[in-house]
């Protein structure tokens, strides 16, 4: 076993043990959420350091090999998805701090967010389709109880419709999954993707791959699935928020590419054409949806499933460049995502208010806030040079070498729409007066405005100097279509074991 | 056996979906464990049903001689019960609570999120 491979798993894991060993002291608690984070981002990056040097790595759990034990593997995408839920993981334990209510911290917030990271890395790292079925399942309770947490009314009327559509998607893959064993007798990724090709039932192979797309597509929010997530985002604390419309409607996205790029690669024309459609319908759906809000959380849910739908548009066109846009996407998408959402529970702190009609002044009064905001939200709707733009370059740059015309017509079209719901926030919550003075609540500001302005940070890094993350994203693109090297990781591992 | 076990699968699926369907949160809850029951059933069957032989290695073989029984389906379900089971009773309490909090178990009345 490699403990490189197994360390973002394990850290929050012991965080949240040691967390529970210190039930009810929330000063331990908020020292060990702090450190947990950070040493998370940190394993993280040298796991990055790692693949990016020394190419795919895997690892058996228990030292059985593959395709009867459990596989662990880092290929560039998983280990760039692990650094990310180590970024977003830090700035929200921060960021927490500041935003959260005693009440909840004393009930288990913080071990409960730790849970959830050590499901979601596991997701990311897992190379066994029952196995990742396991993480799915680690990640939702947590995430059940983190948007139920505090039983507030819309809480729970939210939470029910969280909990019914996930569990649905999780029946369903259950089902995706026994199927595929039935079909090929076995469950380990790189060995199915080597079956799979030899198993002459194209029928067989066409209907598992819509039940997994139905599945993840649930869980990713694209059309015609995605309505439990306007009606469930907006409802818990702003950091709960936060963290799952950054980070976890695109673990649903990386199951989809993981599963499209390395199983399913027989009839790409039906299955990667299919998904093309549901990526543009999955952008203007969600961008209507937009339009249409008047609350600010509820703007910026709906504009994520709009944006989930550039990240399939990769999948779909599936070309290096694409995937590249789609890698590249998922990264800048996350980090604004859930900056825009930090950015709106600090305006309700200094406001009172997610309402548009109640907000406004904030240029007035907080122009550093003004500018927090606009660096996200001009990423979002793509203007250069934040990383945004280049994110839907490449996509549209894709989509026109393959003369997809119409999906590049429509990706631009939605990216006006974008910069148009951006506008309005602007418009009613920073320009115009605001309707009724309100007494801000500075306490612990500081604690969520530094993770802010952290995050704004890489956002600007990531614009300015675009390069060293595209050819990044352009290696993890061509490992996804190219699974040799991601199966001979898993063999070998195997090998070096007999 | 396996032309009967279809046909069961096939219905508890339908009565699961039917039954999220209604408007009743207690029908949800029904609906959800049936469809886990569905597919802990599905694994079961689709993975070929073998009577009579364990996958047990006899004296003197190296291993057990086919045709024998799958232990993984069984393992496998093995699991998604255990997690059923958990995801079932936090529903439960989830909806209760829910209940109480709205006072309402039609789902068309829990709106108050969606505008």
């Amino acid at each position: 076993m490699d403990f490189l491979l197994m360390a973002p798993v394990l850290i929050p894991f012991v965080t949240g043990i040691l967390m529970l060993l210190f039930w009810g002291q929330r000063d331990v608690h908020r020292i060990l959420n702090v450190a947990g984070a950070a040493l998370l981002l940190t394993a993280a990056i040298v796991l990055l350091d790692s693949v990016a040097r020394h190419g795919v790595q895997a690892t058996q759990l228990g030292n059985w090999p593959a395709p009867f034990g459990i596989s662990f593997v880092a290929d560039l995408f998983s280990a760039i998805m692990v650094v990310i839920t180590g970024l977003t993981a830090l700035a929200v334990a921060v960021y927490s701090l500041g935003s959260m209510d005693e009440a909840r911290e004393r009930f288990g917030y913080y071990p409960l967010l730790h849970i959830m990271f050590m499901g979601i890395c596991g997701a990311f790292l897992t190379g066994d389709i029952f196995n990742l079925y396991v993480w799915f399942e680690v990640l939702l309770m947590s995430s059940f109880v983190l948007i139920a947490l505090g039983g507030e009314r819309a809480q729970l009327e939210g939470s029910i419709k969280y909990v019914t559509l996930n569990l649905l998607s999780s029946a369903l893959f259950l089902s995706a999954v026994g199927i595929l064993y039935g079909a090929v007798g076995t469950l380990n990724m790189a060995d199915l993707a080597q079956q799979l090709a030899l198993l002459d039932q194209p029928g067989m192979v066409l209907t598992l791959a819509m039940l997994f797309l139905v599945a993840f597509g649930i869980k990713a929010a694209i059309f015609p699935l995605f309505a439990w997530l306007p009606a469930s985002y907006h409802t818990p604390p702003i950091a709960v928020s936060a963290i799952f419309a950054g980070l976890l409607t695109k673990v649903g996205v990386y199951a989809l590419i993981r599963v499209f790029s390395l199983l399913f690669v027989q009839n790409i024309a039906l299955t990667h054409g299919l998904i093309l459609i549901l990526a543009g319908l999955t952008m203007v759906s969600g961008v209507l949806g937009a339009v249409a809000q008047n609350e600010f959380r509820r703007i910026l849910s709906f504009h994520i499933i709009s944006q989930i739908g550039y990240m399939i548009m990769g999948l779909g066109l599936f070309t290096p460049l694409a995937m590249a846009g789609a890698v590249f996407y998922i990264i800048h998408h996350i980090i604004v995502k859930m900056n825009l959402f930090l950015v709106s529970g600090i305006v309700h702190r200094l406001r009172g208010s997610y309402e548009l009609k109640d907000l406004g002044d904030v240029y007035k009064t907080y122009p550093w806030l003004a500018i927090l905001f606009l660096i996200p939200a001009f990423s979002l709707a793509g203007f250069p040079p934040l990383s945004g733009f280049w994110a839907k370059l490449m996509l549209v740059q894709a989509g026109l070498q393959v003369k997809q015309y119409v999906i590049v017509a429509v990706s631009l079209i939605v990216s006006l729409l974008t910069a148009f719901s951006m506008t309005k926030i602007w418009a009613e919550a920073f320009w115009k007066q605001a309707p009724a003075p309100h007494q801000p609540n500075t306490q612990h500001l500081t604690l969520m405005v530094a993770p802010v302005v952290g995050l704004a940070l890489v956002t600007a890094v990531i614009g300015l100097s675009a390069q060293p993350f595209f050819d990044l994203a352009q290696r993890a693109a061509n490992q996804l279509l190219d699974p040799a090297e991601y199966i001979a990781a898993v063999q070998s591992a195997s090998l070096a074991l007999r | 056996m396996e032309f009967i076990w279809a046909i069961v699968i096939g219905v508890l699926y339908a009565a699961g979906l039917y039954m999220i369907m209604r408007r009743s949160i207690v029908k949800i809850i029904l609906g959800l464990s049936f469809l886990g029951y569905a597919a802990n059933l599905l694994i079961f069957v689709v993975a070929r049903l073998t009577r009579g032989n364990p996958p047990l290695v006899p004296n003197g073989a190296e291993a057990p001689i086919p045709p024998y029984a799958d232990p993984l389906p069984q393992a496998l379900i093995l699991t998604a019960i255990v997690i059923g089971f958990g995801v079932q009773a936090f529903t439960i309490v989830l909806f209760r609570r829910a209940y109480r909090s709205c006072g309402a178990d039609d789902i068309d009345e829990l709106r108050t999120t969606e505008h």
